[in-house]
């Protein structure tokens, strides 16, 4: 494979683009100067220890280590998922619903596809398996967080909706079927929305990458379509159990409605 | 018979309570007194502790929805949870005959919500309620939002249902209705319920 090496400088030189952002917001006082920076400087930092973790980790080639940085990965997404919301529940299903649905899905696809698609060998071959679960992650994380933020939301405002039908004797299920449809709807938008426009609107990040570097394009198209497929089924399987984990802890055994276990933020 | 056995929740002390088939008691009280919160915990909408039972059935046996459907709160707010007025009915055909009763012309059925008056919206979601037939509607403020006129075409329509058998926990501002309306007249202060003298 021949790719143009990257050099500090180049890097360096993107970067500067950042600053032209920075000015327009300091100049119309948007506010967004110092989330700015500190989201960029967070990145530099997170990624090239990123890159330094992996390169330890490729070398040692141990299903314990790997599954270690993987759980790692699921808390972050956890936390992260957690911060995007404005409302959560109090206690430990604030952080433990988004991460067991996010741990669930992204073990499940990841698996999946190290077994059947790749053969890596050994299976659990970090060079395949951080990276595949990365990926599904970082897509699982931002549909969870959507549709619970949209669940819990609705659950929040509509309170008189959903209220009016359980007094009338419909199940909880029922009453909350709109916000239910509406949640599910929400976590599938990212998903739904890039496939649609693959191609056409944008190249995959993962694709440019790849031909960038030298891949063949059909070939690159391939793990894309891939990519796509898995992260789809990652996605669709975190926000339904992170959905319907939801519903539960709405509820109780009488049916009603619980929002006094919700923290709004 | 509507029996309340120490039915308690935060702010609301222990309540005891019977009522009879065929009657209706009336609820007084300041804002906030936790007039409010007695009728949804007999709903079973809150968490709370205590007994209630119905013609001899406990509570904790039904499943919460078959207990709402038998005893159903009409809150003071209304929700209605689709566009159209008619999907908010169970049996719009039984509705529809007592919509001139209630004072309205027209098909308002097949209006969208959006459309009614919040008057409208209170009779038709008591109404809504009212066609289930539960044996006891648990009434938050009924005709807060209504003129004389309508309120009186309610009150009518209620005295029918409770000579019919309904059983009727209300809560009311109004001494007026209070005394048209009930047979029994309780006072909520600081979340402890206390009967009037008659």
């Amino acid at each position: 494979m021949n790719y143009i090496e990257l050099s500090y400088l180049d890097i360096a030189l993107a970067a500067s683009l950042l600053t032209v952002n920075a000015g327009l917001s300091i100049y119309y006082r948007l506010g967004t100067a110092k989330r700015l920076l500190v989201a960029a400087t967070r990145m530099v930092v997170q990624l090239t220890l990123v890159g330094l973790v992996l390169k330890a980790l490729f070398h040692t080639v141990s299903p314990w280590l790997t599954l270690l940085v993987g759980l790692a990965m699921v808390g972050f997404a956890g936390r992260e998922a957690m911060a995007r919301q404005d409302r959560s529940f109090i206690g430990f299903w604030g952080y433990g619903l988004g991460t067991t649905s996010m741990l669930m899905a992204a073990a499940i696809v990841t698996i999946f596809a190290l077994a059947t698609q790749f053969h890596a060998d050994p299976w659990y071959d970090p060079r395949y398996a951080i990276p595949i679960l990365g990926m599904i992650l970082g897509n699982t994380m931002t549909g969870v967080s959507l549709a619970l933020d949209r669940l819990l939301a609705e659950a929040d405002n509509g309170r008189a909706r959903i209220e009016a039908r359980l007094a009338l004797g419909h199940t909880f299920r029922e009453a909350m079927q709109e916000p239910l449809k509406s949640a599910m709807r929400a976590g599938l938008i990212p998903t739904v929305n890039g496939m649609a426009a693959a191609g056409l609107v944008s190249l995959p990040g993962m694709m440019t990458g790849q031909i960038l570097a030298g891949v063949d394009p059909v070939e690159a198209v391939k793990y894309q379509l891939l990519v796509m497929f898995l992260i789809g089924g990652g996605t669709a399987l975190g926000v339904f159990c992170a959905v319907m984990i939801g519903l539960r802890r709405l509820t109780d055994t009488r049916q009603r409605l619980r929002l006094d276990r919700l923290r709004v933020e | 018979m509507l029996k309340i056995e120490h039915l308690s929740r935060a702010v609301l002390k222990p309540v005891s309570l019977e009522v009879p088939a065929g009657i209706c008691v009336a609820i007084r009280g300041a804002s906030g007194s936790g007039k409010s919160l007695l009728l949804r915990a007999i709903a079973d909408l809150d968490p709370c502790s205590g007994r209630v039972s119905l013609d001899g059935t406990e509570r904790s046996a039904m499943a919460a929805n078959d207990w709402r459907r038998r005893v159903t709160y009409v809150a003071a707010d209304s929700g209605w949870w689709t566009d159209k007025v008619g999907d908010h009915f169970e049996y719009p055909d039984i509705a529809a005959g007592y919509l001139v009763r209630l004072g309205f012309h027209g098909d308002v059925m097949s209006w969208p919500v959006s459309r009614l008056s919040t008057g409208e919206r209170q009779r038709l979601a008591l109404l809504r309620a009212m066609v289930q037939s539960p044996r006891v509607l648990l009434l938050d403020e009924p005709t807060s939002a209504l003129d004389p006129e309508a309120t009186a075409k309610v009150e009518s329509l209620l005295h029918e249902k409770i000579n019919g058998g309904i059983i009727i926990v209300m809560v009311t501002h109004d001494a007026g209705q209070a005394a048209r309306m009930s047979k029994r007249r309780f006072r909520m202060q600081d979340g402890v319920l206390s009967e009037e003298a008659s």
